[in-house]
């Protein structure tokens, strides 16, 4: 296994006086590495991603990122939520191509290597299936298009780490598995590392290959499971026996948590 | 319930002019108004005719007085929109300010205004100024600081400075509620003027009816009201039609 490319020694992040949001947290998360968080709501998993794009400083401990202390926000990482957050005065090209006006060192070079950066916002958008929504506007799309062209939105600067919060939360479970094999397919062909916070069991168990359970609040890892399913995986597996008893392994520990 | 047609639709606001005057028409007439406390329709719209000329020169007065003191309304309601919107300790500071300057009377300015630059045209843009300058101040800071801040996140975790976020975002994010509050703006400018021409001037809408009142010639009173209310309809629908030119992604619901 690689050395670690993010890593949290014993972190702890307080907001204020009401004390810790998350405490205590030791992990190592390895390049290319898919992991998923999962915790009753309130357990920090927000703030988790917080700290590790360096939008939050802990409190205590220390974060570390390609083998560097995180001190202000990462710019290797690229960031979608549950709310696609689109532009709406933009066009989906236009909101895809958003971080490229704004991260070093494409923002110098928007206007000299536009027809470049259109092309790679258009190919991008044409492996998550937009291909000819790419002058809609985002009021024009449906929930899960839009998702989709966030995950672009987040992707296009070419980033190291992606986190994902809830990104699929907001959508009906038919759209939520179609886009759950986009992710599988952009994982397989970049392997960039994903944070992946949600709390769908199936969701996490179905993408990832770690999953760390955490408790409620004040969050604390738990428990860290390596998911061994077979890659790539099709959806049809996340109907298959292996693939249940791991997720109701899972919900039974989370049952713990809710009840302890 | 039958949904009325396209073309009621359009017709349905001059509908309401003609039942207005007709109501307003017969009930002078019904209770025999004398004209000297109401006019009715007919009078009004024959000292439309008759003062033609005065109207109009006081008018063309009153219009470009509120269009300057409206447009410097826009231009400082931007640029303090802007300053107050963009920090939150800014916008917490300055908005109680705001508020209570908003909530003096501008006709209280007037006599100030005099003193400092006598009667005439200065007392009547400042005033038109003073009045409309506030909506746009409030709505574009509101857009302003009521980003989401989510996607403030997504920009922030890109590198993003607090002006690219602004600029990006903040500034066409609030472009609607800034064309919005210039409808509103525009109609509270006119009501500057004239309330200033009123007090202190010898030119304007105003003014004109302020001398009329005066000699008891209700009908070309009447006139200078309707005059006032003609411009600032036309001014409104003016800037109605920019706001939906300019910001036609926020209006999406009438497009499709």
């Amino acid at each position: 296994m690689s050395a670690a490319f993010v890593s949290f020694d014993d972190v702890s992040l307080a907001y204020d006086r009401s004390g810790n949001a998350i405490e205590d947290i030791n992990l190592s998360i390895h390049e290319g590495e898919f992991v998923a968080f999962v915790g009753p709501s309130g357990c920090g998993k927000s703030t988790f991603m917080k700290l590790c794009t360096g939008l939050h400083a802990p409190t205590q401990g220390k974060v570390q990122v390609d083998g560097n202390p995180v001190t202000g926000p990462l710019k290797i990482s690229g960031m979608a939520f549950q709310n696609a957050n689109l532009l709406p005065w933009r066009t989906t090209l236009d909101n895809v191509l958003l971080p490229l006006e704004i991260v070093k060192p494409y923002c110098h070079q928007f206007r000299k290597r536009r027809e470049e950066f259109v092309g790679w916002a258009r190919k991008l958008l044409a492996t998550v299936g937009l291909a000819e929504y790419e002058d809609k506007y985002p009021w024009q799309l449906s929930g899960g298009m839009q998702q989709r062209a966030s995950i672009c939105r987040a992707l296009i600067h070419q980033p190291r780490l992606l986190m994902l919060d809830e990104p699929f939360g907001a959508l009906d479970a038919f759209t939520r598995e179609e886009l759950w094999c986009v992710l599988r397919d952009l994982w397989e062909a970049q392997r960039f590392t994903v944070v992946l916070v949600t709390h769908d069991l199936r969701e996490a168990a179905f993408l990832a290959d770690t999953v760390y359970v955490m408790s409620r609040r004040p969050g604390r890892v738990i428990e860290k499971r390596t998911i061994s399913l077979e890659r790539p995986r099709p959806l049809e597996m996340t109907y298959e026996k292996p693939f249940i008893d791991l997720v109701q392994a899972l919900r039974a520990q989370i049952g713990e948590v809710r009840s302890s | 319930m039958n949904q009325p047609g396209k073309t009621a639709e359009r017709l349905a606001p001059w509908i309401a002019v003609v039942v207005l005057v007709v109501v307003w028409e017969a009930l002078v007439r019904l209770f025999d108004v004398p004209s000297f406390i109401f006019p009715s329709a007919m009078e009004t719209a024959q000292a439309l005719i008759t003062y033609a000329g005065p109207i109009g020169k006081h008018s063309w007065q009153t219009l470009w007085t509120t269009v300057i003191g409206f447009g410097l309304g826009v231009a400082v309601g931007l640029v303090l929109g802007f300053i107050v919107g963009s920090s939150r300790f800014l916008y917490n500071a300055c908005y109680p300010l705001l508020v209570g300057f908003n909530a003096i009377p501008k006709v209280a300015f007037v006599p100030i205004l005099v003193v400092w630059f006598g009667i005439g045209s200065v007392p009547a843009i400042l005033t038109a100024f003073l009045i409309c300058f506030f909506p746009i101040v409030v709505n574009v800071a509101t857009g302003l600081a009521t980003l989401e801040p989510e996607m403030e996140d997504v920009l922030r975790v890109l590198g993003a400075r607090r002006i690219d976020v602004l600029l990006k975002v903040g500034l066409p994010r609030s472009l609607p509620y800034f064309f919005a509050s210039l409808k509103v703006a525009i109609t509270l400018a006119f009501v500057g003027t004239v309330v200033s021409e009123t007090v202190a001037s010898n030119q304007g809408i105003g003014y004109l009816m302020m001398s009329a009142g005066s000699q008891m010639r209700m009908g070309l009173v009447f006139a200078g009201l309707i005059v006032i209310s003609a411009m600032a309809m036309v001014m409104y629908e003016l800037f109605a039609l920019l706001e939906k030119r300019m910001t036609g992604w926020a209006h999406r619901g009438q497009q499709r």
